[in-house]
C-alpha cells in the first residue's frame, strides 16, 4: 500500500495524502524536479501533460498543458513560493488561458510537498489546500465531464493489452 | 490544482430523504444567495437585510426556511443572530475532497510504477 494516510479537512479546505515509497529520497525528488518524469505522472493515461517552463527555485514557474482524447488543451501553471531540494517544495497551481497566460478568474491551489528518508524508503506528504470551497468545487468539477471518457478510454487500453 | 480528466470517482449520492423540503428551500433566488453568501462566514439576520430590499422580518422569514431544510443554522450571539451555512457546505467539501483524493491515489500510483525498478505488468 503506497498511500498510507489520508486526512481531509473539511473545516480548512485541505487534503493531504501520506505517501511510501520503495525508493531514496532522490529519486523521488526527480519526479517533481525532472520536467521529464513529471509529465509522466501528473496528468492521467489519457490526459498526459506536457511540460514547458520548468524552474522549481523560489519565484520561478512550471508551465505544461494537457491533450485530451479529442486533441483538446488545458494549461496550468505552477509558482513556486518555496524549495528546498530534495526535501519540500510549495507552489500554487492554477489554470492558464490558451496561451499560457494565468487566469485570475480561476482559482489557485496551494500545494506544499515534503519529502524524508527513512531506511532507504522515501515518505511523501502532500497537502494541497484551498482559498474557497468555490474554489474546491471548481477544480474538481472541470474535471467532472472528461472522467466519464477517461474512464472509458482505460478500458479500452486493459482491453487491447 | 488541474485534475481535468482525472478519474474523479462516483457520482454524488442521490439524498432521498428531505429532498422535498431542500428543493423548496433552494427554490428562491433570495435563500440561494443566503446560501451561498453564508457558506464562508457567518452573517447576521440585520446584515443580510441590509443586502435585499425587503424588510427585516420578510429576510428572518427566508433563514428560517433554510434553517428548516438543514441547510443553515442560526446561533443568536448578544443581539444578533448569525446565519451559517453549515451541512450543505460540509457535504458539498467532502464530496469534493473525495473526488481530489481519488485523483491523487491515481498520481501516486503513477509515481510508483515510475520509482518501481522493472516496469510492473
Amino acid at each position: 500500500m503506497t498511500v498510507i494516510r489520508v486526512d481531509k479537512d473539511v473545516d480548512n479546505l485541505s487534503l493531504t495524502l501520506v505517501a511510501e515509497f520503495d525508493a531514496p529520497i532522490e529519486r523521488v525528488w526527480q519526479l517533481w524536479a525532472d520536467p521529464r518524469r513529471l509529465e509522466r505522472w501528473w496528468g492521467p493515461p489519457a490526459y498526459p501533460a506536457t511540460v514547458e517552463a520548468h524552474d522549481l527555485t523560489p519565484g520561478g514557474e512550471v508551465t505544461y498543458f494537457m491533450t485530451g482524447p479529442d486533441g483538446g488543451i488545458s494549461r496550468g501553471w505552477w509558482r513556486i513560493t518555496s524549495a528546498d531540494p530534495p526535501r519540500s517544495l510549495e507552489f500554487l497551481d492554477g489554470f492558464a488561458d490558451s496561451q499560457g497566460t494565468p487566469r485570475d478568474d480561476q482559482p489557485t491551489t496551494t500545494v506544499r510537498v515534503e519529502l524524508s528518508e527513512h531506511d532507504g524508503r522515501t515518505r511523501m506528504e502532500m497537502r494541497s489546500t484551498f482559498a474557497s470551497l468555490e474554489h474546491l468545487e471548481q477544480v474538481v468539477d472541470i474535471g467532472a465531464l472528461e472522467a466519464f471518457q477517461l474512464a472509458v478510454g482505460q478500458a479500452d487500453a486493459v482491453l487491447a493489452g | 490544482m488541474v485534475v481535468r480528466g482525472v478519474a474523479v470517482g462516483a457520482p454524488s449520492e442521490v439524498e432521498d430523504a428531505g429532498v422535498d423540503v431542500l428543493f423548496h428551500a433552494l427554490a428562491d433566488a433570495t435563500r440561494r444567495d443566503i446560501v451561498r453568501r453564508c457558506v464562508r462566514d457567518e452573517l447576521s439576520v440585520s446584515r443580510l437585510a441590509h443586502a435585499y430590499p425587503m424588510s427585516f422580518a420578510a429576510v428572518q422569514k427566508h433563514v428560517a426556511v433554510l434553517e428548516r431544510a438543514g441547510l443553515v443554522t442560526k446561533q443568536r450571539r448578544g443581539r444578533e443572530q448569525l446565519v451559517r451555512t453549515q451541512p450543505e457546505a460540509v457535504r458539498r467539501a467532502r464530496q469534493a475532497l473525495d473526488r481530489l483524493e481519488a485523483a491523487w491515489r491515481e498520481r501516486v500510483d503513477r509515481m510508483s510504477e515510475l520509482l518501481a525498478p522493472v516496469p510492473r505488468p
